[in-house]
């Protein structure tokens, strides 16, 4: 158990340290929401230890990060939160390529209401470009659950 | 019949509903953003959480470091001695301008003193290095290693070798955020070296591009005027460059398209400066759009394009409170004028 939750705190700081790692300039708009997906991840398969107050503080922590108004990941983070752990039941008997299209769906919320507020608190940017991590986090939720599954096997 | 429970924690020891919980955090985070973005309350909170940060924004920061003392380490002789020679040219160049510099300086302190104005020369400069951190690919911010402990304040001027770089947007206990003047949130006020019309430089996203949204079509600017920063606002010192005008398109009635290059290396620079310098006096300026309602003010009388009342000034340059640069001084670090 207490390697479990030491896991899921490592893979948040691995999240956040991806969050901000510089990358070539033309891979930087891409940039999938790693931390989100290891989130959804742990919502999914550990409700009981990985809940909404774990969700949130990443977040917040990604908020503080990245000098962005303080709350806005948080509240992100905590609504695909939320929304995952009422669809857990259903969606851990999904499929992988059913699952991606649902998390696809989750990390479109997600970017709907960080672009909403970033809009309300004054420097929206409107390009296209601004949804492609909601493309990129979903082709890359395949690799997140084997790369988490393998990982749960080993710790617990 | 069993139903099942969408909320599967364990029963006992459960905490609240977990709608309950949602809708409790949920209205934190929202409290958390209008403090934040109204108010500006919870600096304290913010800056307590980026001392829990800093570790990971150094972590991060590391191997970037490391890579390029390596290859400064092991950087071939001959490469070295090619760019010594280099430096070497360029130092003994720069020396020979100094002292020209050095009587003009003399005599413009004279003259200022005569004045008894010595306002707008920088007096304290200290060198920040940027973070390898990348906070937002759609907003031009940097993060440099210098924060509150070093006596770094909001709305410090932050510049490089060849020009105005940006301001600093927030300050944290060990870092601070610089906004750079190509942000779409940044203006800044700027006179062109050629002519003397004064306008106003709004980044536009686009790190190669300023644009001057507030220039007539009348008014005496050209492709390749220098735009030095006029000092108004009091957030930058004046008579420094920031950009160099790229296009000048007078196709409107009213204003033309005008389109500046930053003469600072915003992609480039690793190194910048904090400054600290004395205040042009001003008036006591107003809380908002000092920058923008100066402009109006003293562009009228010379007869060079009065904006109408800007209405985009943006709060980026309008200081409200700053302490004085005696009280702000950096310890030891500091140098130079």
């Amino acid at each position: 158990m207490f390697a479990r939750r030491l896991l899921y705190w490592i893979s948040m700081a691995a999240g956040l340290v991806l969050a901000i790692v510089p990358l070539p300039g033309w891979l930087d708009p891409v940039r999938p929401d790693l931390a989100l997906l290891a989130m959804i991840y742990f919502v999914l398969t550990s409700p009981r230890i990985a809940g909404l107050g774990y969700a949130w503080l990443s977040g917040l922590f990604l908020d503080v990060l990245r000098g962005m108004v303080l709350g806005q990941h948080a509240l992100g983070f905590l609504v695909v939160g939320y929304v995952t752990h009422k669809l857990q039941l259903r969606m851990r008997m999904f499929p992988i390529v059913q699952q991606a299209v649902i998390v696809m769906l989750l990390l479109g919320l997600y970017h709907f209401l960080m672009f909403w507020i970033d809009g309300l608190t004054g420097h929206g940017y409107t390009g296209w470009v601004r949804w492609l991590p909601v493309l990129s986090g979903a082709l890359l939720w395949p690799l997140v659950v084997a790369l988490g599954d393998s990982l749960t096997r080993r710790s617990s | 019949m069993v139903e099942l429970s969408h909320d599967s924690r364990p029963i006992i020891g459960r905490g609240p509903p977990l709608t309950a919980y949602f809708l409790t955090l949920a209205a934190i985070s929202v409290g958390l953003m209008v403090a934040d973005q109204r108010y500006h309350q919870i600096d304290r909170i913010r800056e307590s959480l980026s001392r829990v940060i800093y570790p990971v924004q150094r972590a991060v920061d590391f191997p970037f470091r490391a890579t390029d003392w390596v290859t400064e380490s092991f950087a071939d002789r001959s490469r070295l001695r090619q760019e010594n020679l280099e430096l070497t040219a360029r130092l003994r160049l720069a020396n020979l301008q100094l002292q020209r510099f050095a009587v003009l300086e003399e005599e413009n302190r004279r003259l200022r003193d005569m004045r008894a104005n010595t306002a707008g020369i920088a007096e304290k400069v200290l060198v920040a290095s940027i973070l390898n951190v990348d906070l937002d690919p759609f907003r031009h911010r940097v993060l440099l290693d210098k924060g509150a402990a070093d006596g770094v304040f909001k709305d410090q001027a932050v510049l490089d070798g060849d020009g105005i770089f940006g301001q600093v947007s927030k300050v944290n206990a060990s870092t601070a955020e610089v906004i750079l003047i190509s942000d779409a949130e940044h203006a800044i006020p700027v006179q062109s070296n050629r002519s003397g019309v004064r306008t106003i430089a709004v980044g536009t996203g686009d790190q190669n591009k300023l644009s001057l949204p507030f220039v007539t079509v009348e008014s005496d600017l050209q492709p390749g005027d220098l735009l030095l920063s006029t000092g108004m606002g009091g957030v930058f010192p004046p008579g420094y460059p920031v950009a160099q005008v790229s296009k000048v398109k007078r196709a409107g009635s009213t204003f033309a398209l005008v389109e500046a290059r930053p003469t600072a290396r915003l992609d480039q620079a690793r190194e910048v400066l904090l400054v600290w310098f004395k205040p042009r006096v001003e008036p006591a300026p107003a809380a908002t759009g000092t920058a923008a309602t100066d402009i109006a003010a003293t562009a009228a009388p010379t007869g060079a394009a009065a904006p109408p009342a800007p209405v985009a000034a943006p709060p980026a340059s309008a200081p409200a409170t700053r302490p004085s640069p005696e009280l702000a001084a950096p310890p030891a670090q500091a140098g130079g004028e």
